[in-house]
């Protein structure tokens, strides 16, 4: 499958990744009404590091993803198909196992759990990352996997 | 004591559209944002503002603008806001005045006083979507005569080694050191893809750039830096560096906090120290000390490479291309008063030299009169902003155009004029790894070879609007040139008849 | 208002153009070229004419025949006294010419046939042609009123303002015999008449009609005039003869490769071509880079040893030729070839950029048997002794 890749040798610590991310994910689609005026939740993607040496993380959809091992309510799943990791939020109840579980830290829970969906339009299903097409310094690539 | 100096300018910044992400703060080198979440507030060091525009561009919202420092000055024509900050400036440090990149004085653009011809019945304009529009230069030094077996169709004549440009553009120096290498590769990795070439500057060759030696011309200036056999070897062409126009007569000096580890193996020259480039070259005290360098770097290149001379736009530059010629220079390079450099005296770079136009016109026509323009190529630098400046400088007579400014402006760079700081946002004019990964070169490279090829496209129509197919055509074609709002002396010295003549 | 000449203003100008050869050497009176001409009427506007004619005068086939104009006499007076000090002038006359109606103030018509002063061109150190090319430049330039309308050996151009068979009417052309006839007739769209900026333009045996207008005229004008060509007229047809003049008689090419030079092969073509063919084009187009013509032409270079005509690289003028044993005719137009040879064959028009050659039959069979060879340049021009020197350094040390 194709993945989100951080180069950390390109990440300039500048953030547009996160930004991009949260105004995908509002309902406006304008970044001053997803942050000011929207309660959208927080971007799924966020630049570690400082200006010498930054990266950033968000899910990586593993092989065998340990979220979705550990989840009570059975709303983490991997698409057998696409192979995106992502959450039923009809099911999940905010528990914050998947939180403990990630070995990146690529999940945090508001009302349920939230991480990356690859923009995909519906569950399971991959879109275009809209932080990919943010970063301004091509640190993040969307290409396919090796590892699997 | 109490600083005088005001600010240059202010920010402001829309409190409606700013979203707090610290994008702003993250980006700026100089500090001038400060984004505090827990106040829920942003603050601006306006003092500290270079006006780069990094933090303008990067606004995920465009909330920021950078605006004059609104002070107003006394009236005065004479003791304006500029005149008293200088002083106070320099009351404060002692120092002399540092600036980077060409003259900015409102003296005559001449480019702009020139307007092009094209074809009207009498004779067809050609389409160039339809017909071949040759842009491919050759550089190098010829014989005037050429003895070749017609029947046999071979060439007798030992031919001089040529640079062939398949556009008439090319990079004009700027050293690693005082750019950066992402900067310097992207440029390498343009020349190579475009069919023209990049420029070393006086700071050696990269060894991650020896691959693009094919498209390379490697620079010998006066402090000699990362000069040796194997460089002189490593490009295709050899440029000597006398002056620069920015700063005629005056050497250079890279501070060494821009020295480090791969800028010192690089320049042949121990980490952390100042690298001073002479005023002159020491063993350059006339003409015919030029003619022994140029005749020794043709030596250790076994006459294989062509040799540039690049000289500053002065005020008897003409007599001087004409004795760089007769000194063996194969290509000379005429750097107007507007080209740029990472730092200059702001007294000189302001002061010194003359425009390009002015010289590059004296230079063609003393090399006509006296026979021998034929026989070397004449490279216009200093400046060149667009396709329509590379036409009039081909129609005034140069063979190709240097391009950097307008290279590095592709980049990124907004002529904030700071290159001397060191702290580029850039990524360009910089040596710190934090800015300098900005600029990643693949990025950066296809960025400049959009621009070229547009520029190419553009020369390509123009060309074709005047009835010309190949560049040939219009070297030195002043016909297709008229002056407009210009002297008599000024259309004299151009070689050109003013508008509606 | 006065209207500036050609020389003090650049003048664009259509045209029609025709030539007549016979490769035997047979010689033709001017009946047949002034129907040719002629007929294509329309393609001039009255504002000149002319015709330039070869093997005219067998007597004095030896000596340079100049063709004068002179507005005034005081002008005539001026150039004799010049030409006296510098030739020795074995005949001189008023050349004859009949009343036509439209013909208005025709200047004063003078021939002359004469050798370099012995003395003088010894002192100069150059060959006669040089020699002779130098005082024709000076005249031009520097004695006003005085124009040499032609200065090279048995041929000779009748020229002025009017239409061609007004001019060939004046000039009498049914009373000379020549292997090689051109002719030109002129639509120039601002000009005030004047006889000296009507074509065929020459240079010593050089003659050249030209219908077209060049868009690389100054970058052509500035490299000759390196070289000490005046282009004082400003015209087409002036900077296209000087290059000629230039590469055959002073760089030793042949009139085809000279051609060739003018019409060079695109770039795409040349990185088509083998590598020993490639180098040799790319050294020709380096060298000659500024003897590139571009924008649409079509011209018949008349020599001593024949004819030559060319076309733009793009083919923009028209040119046809055709054939009928020996005789060779080319035209603008194929009706002006086939109003004077109804059963001309091979009609075809002129390729672009293809060098269309016709020689003497002598001259033919001479080369054939000597061959083409290494061209012999006899250059000595401004700044060629200090590139000789820098050359052999750059050259001939190499790897």
């Amino acid at each position: 499958m194709k993945k989100i890749y951080s180069i950390p040798e390109l990440c300039i610590n500048c953030g547009r990744c996160e930004v991009a991310c949260k105004t995908a994910h509002s309902k406006s689609k304008n970044p001053v009404k997803a942050y000011k005026y929207e309660s959208c939740p927080a971007p799924r993607i966020r630049v570690e590091g400082t200006n010498d040496f930054s990266f950033a993380s968000n899910c990586r959809h593993c092989a065998k993803p340990l979220c979705v091992e550990a989840c009570i309510a059975g709303a983490m799943q991997k698409d057998p198909e696409t192979g995106v990791v992502f959450v039923d939020e009809r099911r999940c109840v905010g528990c914050g196992t998947c939180v403990v579980t990630c070995p990146f830290g690529a999940v945090h829970v508001e009302q349920t759990a939230i991480k990356c969906d690859l923009c995909g339009s519906c569950q399971g299903q991959p879109g275009n990352p809209s932080c990919v097409a943010a970063c301004p310094n091509r640190a993040l690539v969307y290409v396919e996997s090796e590892d699997e | 004591m109490l600083d005088y100096v005001l600010p240059r300018y202010r920010v402001e910044r829309d409190e409606a559209l700013c979203i707090q992400c610290g994008v702003c703060e993250r980006q700026c080198s100089n500090g001038v944002h400060d984004v505090d979440t827990e106040l829920g507030k942003c603050f601006e060091k306006h003092s500290a503002c270079v006006n780069c525009q990094r933090c303008v561009t990067m606004c995920p919202t465009g909330a920021l603008t950078i605006t004059r420092w609104p002070q107003v000055d006394n009236g005065t024509n004479n003791w304006n806001l500029e005149a008293q900050q200088e002083i106070a400036k320099q009351s404060q440090t002692g120092s002399v005045r540092l600036g980077s990149m060409g003259n900015p004085k409102p003296y005559p653009i001449y480019w702009d006083r020139l307007l092009l011809n094209a074809s009207q019945v009498t004779n067809p304009s050609i389409d160039p979507l339809r017909e071949p529009m040759e842009t491919r230069v050759f550089l190098g030094s010829r014989p005037t005569v050429i003895k070749v077996n017609e029947t046999t169709k071979t060439v007798e004549t030992k031919m001089p080694p040529q640079l062939k440009l398949d556009v008439p553009v090319m990079f004009s120096a700027m050293s690693f050191g005082s750019i950066s290498l992402n900067a310097q590769k992207a440029l390498a990795i343009a020349a190579r893809e475009l069919g023209t070439y990049f420029n070393t500057g006086e700071g050696g060759l990269h060894r991650d750039l020896e691959q693009f030696g094919a498209n390379c011309i490697t620079q010998v200036a006066s402090g000699r830096f990362g000069v040796d056999p194997h460089y002189l070897n490593a490009g295709s062409c050899i440029e000597i560096k006398i002056g620069q126009g920015a700063k005629p007569g005056i050497g250079g000096h890279l501070p060494g906090s821009k020295i480090n580890a791969e800028v010192s193996r690089t320049r042949m020259i121990p980490e952390g120290t100042d690298a001073i480039s002479p005023a002159p070259h020491h063993d350059i005290y006339s003409i015919e000390d030029l003619r022994q360098l140029i005749f020794s770097l043709k030596e250790a290149t076994r006459y294989s490479k062509p040799i540039a001379v690049k000289i500053a736009a002065v005020h008897n530059v003409a007599a001087i291309a004409s004795g760089c010629a007769r000194a063996g220079a194969d290509i000379i390079v005429v750097d107007g008063f507007r080209g740029g450099t990472g730092a200059a005296p702001i007294r000189t770079r302001d002061n010194v030299g003359i425009p390009l136009e002015l010289a590059l016109a004296a230079i063609d026509q003393r090399l006509r009169d006296e026979g021998i323009r034929s026989t070397v190529s004449v490279v216009a630098a200093g400046s060149v902003r667009h396709a329509a400046d590379v036409v009039k400088a081909i129609a005034l007579g140069a063979d190709a155009t240097y391009i950097a400014s307008a290279a590095i402006i592709a980049f990124g760079c907004h002529q904030c004029q700071s290159c001397s700081s060191g702290t580029c946002n850039w990524g360009i004019a910089t040596q710190r790894p934090d800015l300098t990964k900005r600029l990643n070169p693949e990025i950066a490279a296809e960025r400049v070879i959009n621009l070229v090829r547009a520029w190419n496209h553009e020369i390509q129509e123009i060309m074709g609007g005047m009835g010309i197919n190949s560049i040939d055509s219009l070297r030195g074609n002043r016909l297709m040139l008229r002056g407009i709002g210009l002297s008599e002396k000024e259309l004299q010295i151009l070689g050109v008849q003013h508008a509606g003549e | 208002m006065t209207l500036l000449r050609e020389g003090e203003v650049r003048i664009p100008a259509g045209c029609a153009i025709s030539g007549i050869m016979d490769r035997s050497g047979g010689r033709h009176d001017g009946t047949d070229v002034l129907k040719s001409i002629s007929l294509m009427h329309d393609r001039g506007n009255g504002l000149g004419g002319g015709f330039a004619a070869y093997g005219i005068y067998p007597d004095y086939k030896d000596l340079f025949a100049f063709h004068m104009l002179y507005e005034t006499k005081d002008a005539r007076l001026m150039a004799e006294a010049y030409l006296d000090e510098w030739f020795l002038i074995e005949k001189q006359e008023k050349i004859p010419t009949d009343y036509v109606r439209t013909i208005q103030n025709p200047p004063h018509i003078w021939r002359y046939f004469m050798v370099p002063h012995p003395i003088k061109l010894a002192e100069s150190e150059l060959d006669e042609a040089e020699y002779t090319m130098q005082r024709v430049f000076h005249i031009n330039s520097h004695i006003d009123g005085a124009f040499v309308a032609s200065s090279g050996k048995n041929m000779g151009a009748f020229k002025g303002v009017g239409y061609p068979e007004e001019i060939g009417e004046f000039y009498r052309i049914q009373d000379y015999k020549a292997w090689l006839w051109t002719a030109h007739n002129r639509f120039p769209t601002n000009t005030p008449g004047w006889w000296g900026g009507a074509h065929p333009f020459t240079l010593l045996n050089w003659s050249i009609v030209h219908n077209g207008e060049i868009s690389s005229y100054d970058a052509n004008r500035r490299y000759v005039e390196q070289f000490g060509y005046n282009c004082d007229l400003q015209t087409d047809t002036e900077v296209i003869t000087y290059l000629f003049d230039l590469l055959i008689r002073r760089h030793g090419l042949s009139a085809e490769t000279a051609a060739h030079i003018m019409t060079a092969p695109s770039w795409e073509e040349i990185d088509r071509m083998e590598p020993g063919l490639a180098a040799y084009e790319s050294a020709l187009r380096t060298v000659y880079s500024s003897a590139l013509i571009n924008g649409p032409f079509s011209v018949i270079l008349g020599s001593e040893e024949g004819l030559l005509a060319l076309n733009d690289r793009l083919k923009l003028r028209a040119l046809m030729v055709a054939e009928k044993g020996d005789m060779v005719y080319l035209a603008s137009e194929q009706a002006a070839i086939e109003v004077i040879c109804p059963d001309a064959e091979n009609m075809r028009s002129v390729e672009g950029g293809v060098p269309f050659v016709v020689e003497l039959n002598e001259v033919a069979e001479r080369k054939r048997r000597e061959g083409v060879g290494t061209n012999v340049p006899v250059v000595e021009v401004p700044g060629a002794a200090i590139t000789e020197v820098a050359a052999t350094r750059t050259y001939q040390r190499g790897v």
